[in-house]
């Protein structure tokens, strides 16, 4: 897994709220969500943004509500993964089971800005800064277990998988 | 080396003897919950990887609550999506409008969630349940599809943080200004991935509903669950409405936590979260003036009988402030037929009020009271973030229903001893 893309940089505490505000939780349809991305952090996100981009977040990115329609939004948006400080607990696991690719780096965020350009290589467990001073940074190793849910295509089948065996 | 009660409830779901902390396991649920909003997402799912039958009809319990009544066509679509699956799979445990209540509400309300059980819900709030001594998390849809078609779910195992409630409360302060003050303490992430443990002397003497209500918020601090140690409270509350035979677990005097904290109760006065993190807590005294339009009572955190009587206690004989809008929303019919009987609605009807059926509606700024740019509620709800009851440029000030109804009637931030 390696990706390429410009950067999107937001704070702490960016809230399922801000990716996908509640009054668009009538909608389930992928694409219908991503027309709504982030509208409340920066309601012009959608329009800026490029598929192929990467979200670069703070402390606890995905705090609040369980709503699976945020990572869908992300995902349908056509980010390319999540970088953040930190991750709340429940957007971690939903990104996992839905196909999102998120890392974890404490360091990123200080050592980047908006519009820079990232290289984030899974596989190696790096991330490089492109242009600027050739930095690398490692980000967390992704447990076993999660490579394995992301290596089957998600939660679901990895379980139809398990199924037929 | 001893086991805290989270680490044992988690253990006996997976069928070992001990896990610790990091670890990962499958392990059995007892309860898997979805609701109008993100029950579809997970029908999708399930029907997309074949799931046929649910693992049991018993088990999976579906709630209209968050758009229902429906709000408007896409809510009424999700609901019948809903409804058809439950209707298509004889679920025992599917409610509808006039049996449904706020969720987190209505299972521990109706005994469907019982002490010593694992409970996973497609809703964050779901962790409310912890105070009556189950393990109780939030998970997303695919989660509870992977759950109603297994009944098995994965858990890394959390560390445990303690935290320890010592002295006596001062009046009007409930268990929503102990849990405020206590996310004002360690921060929107200050328990991330980790289990909170709620005791000492202090939580000994709270009611089942001021503990539902400090469960519910764990979420608001990162926490993975909220969790109080069965007592004679919980016996007390389940003997007459639990469906199953129920555990009472305990933490072992060994058992490893990863910090244990202190709180000084006397210190605590009633509590204002303002905008726009659940975290910036702030004592009544220390509010400075600031104008409200509109107070929320109601929500999984505070929509019971006990919050309702909290509130009317304020409100009697009194008017809310003029142009205030005071919305109060009993969380379940029970607790809608209760509030009635004892004459509660009399008393929000006479100060200016209004009573709405069971929803969580305008929580999450669905409906039944969204703001207008520049408008300002306190809630009894659970959020204040940015968008959260209406448009990106309200506010919401989270607060106990004492300080709810009394900001009501002042027009500006205010406890009852400020009236």
């Amino acid at each position: 897994m390696k990706f390429r893309g410009k950067v999107w940089k937001f704070g702490d505490n960016i809230d399922t709220d801000a990716i996908i505000p509640a009054r668009y939780l009538n909608i389930w349809d992928p694409q219908g969500l991503a027309a709504h991305c982030m509208e409340d952090a920066d309601p012009d996100f959608v329009k800026k943004m490029k598929p192929g981009d990467i979200i670069v977040g703070g402390e606890n990115f995905g705090c609040g509500s369980s709503r699976e329609h945020a990572p869908i939004a992300i995902k349908a948006a056509g980010i390319a993964c999540v970088v953040a400080k930190s991750f709340a607990r429940i957007f971690y696991r939903n990104s996992f089971n839905m196909g999102l690719p998120i890392f974890e780096s404490p360091d990123l965020w200080g050592k980047v800005k908006e519009g820079d350009e990232i290289e984030v290589d899974a596989d190696a467990g790096q991330i490089r800064l492109i242009g600027s001073a050739a930095a690398r940074l490692s980000i967390q190793p992704v447990p076993p277990f999660m490579q394995e849910l992301i290596a089957d295509g998600g939660l679901m089948n990895h379980i139809t998988k398990g199924r037929k065996k | 080396m001893g086991m805290t009660i989270t680490e044992k409830i988690l253990s006996r779901h997976a069928g070992l003897a001990e896990v610790r902390p990091g670890m990962l396991i499958n392990a059995k649920v007892d309860i898997a919950l979805g609701n109008d909003i993100t029950a579809p997402i997970a029908i999708d799912a399930f029907r997309k990887a074949g799931g046929g039958k649910v693992f049991d009809r018993e088990k999976v319990v579906l709630v209209a609550d968050h758009f229902a009544p429906n709000k408007d066509i896409d809510s009424a679509e999700q609901c019948k999506l809903m409804r058809d699956f439950a209707l298509e799979q004889k679920l025992t445990h599917y409610y509808d409008v006039g049996e449904a209540g706020v969720e987190h509400a209505l299972l521990p309300e109706k005994g469907i969630v019982v002490p010593g059980d694992l409970v996973a819900g497609a809703d964050s709030h779901t962790c409310t349940y912890g105070a009556v001594g189950a393990f109780a998390t939030g998970v997303g849809s695919t989660d509870l599809a992977a759950a109603m078609m297994t009944g098995e779910l994965w858990f890394k195992v959390p560390e445990t943080m303690k935290f320890v409630y010592q002295g006596r409360r001062r009046p009007w302060v409930s268990g929503k200004d102990l849990i405020l003050y206590t996310i004002g303490r360690i921060g929107v992430d200050g328990a991330l991935y980790r289990a909170m443990e709620f005791t000492g002397d202090a939580v000994a003497g709270l009611s089942m509903a001021d503990r539902l209500t400090m469960a519910n918020m764990a979420i608001e601090a990162g926490g993975k669950n909220g969790i109080f140690i069965p007592d004679a409270v919980t016996e007390d509350y389940c003997r007459n409405r639990a469906e199953r035979k129920y555990t009472f677990d305990t933490s072992d005097p060994d058992a490893k936590y990863h910090s244990v904290i202190a709180i000084d109760v006397e210190k605590i006065e009633p509590q204002v979260s303002f905008p726009h993190l659940p975290s910036n807590a702030k004592g009544i005294s220390e509010v400075g003036d600031v104008r409200i339009d509109q107070s929320i009572i109601g929500s999984c955190t505070n929509g019971r009988i006990e919050d309702l009587r909290i509130a009317a206690e304020v409100l009697k004989g009194r008017h809310i402030a003029p142009h205030y809008r005071l919305i109060v929303i009993p969380a379940t019919p029970a607790v809608y037929r209760q509030a009635m009987r004892e004459g509660l609605f009399d008393i929000f009807l006479d100060a200016g009020g209004v009573v709405s059926l069971p929803t969580c509606g305008p929580c999450l700024g669905g409906y039944m009271g969204i703001l207008a740019k520049g408008e300002r509620s306190v809630s009894t709800t659970n959020r204040n973030f940015v968008g959260r009851m209406g448009h990106p440029g309200s506010e919401v000030y989270l607060a106990g229903p004492a300080v709810a109804a009394a900001t009501a009637v002042a027009g500006r931030l205010a406890g009852p001893e400020q009236l």
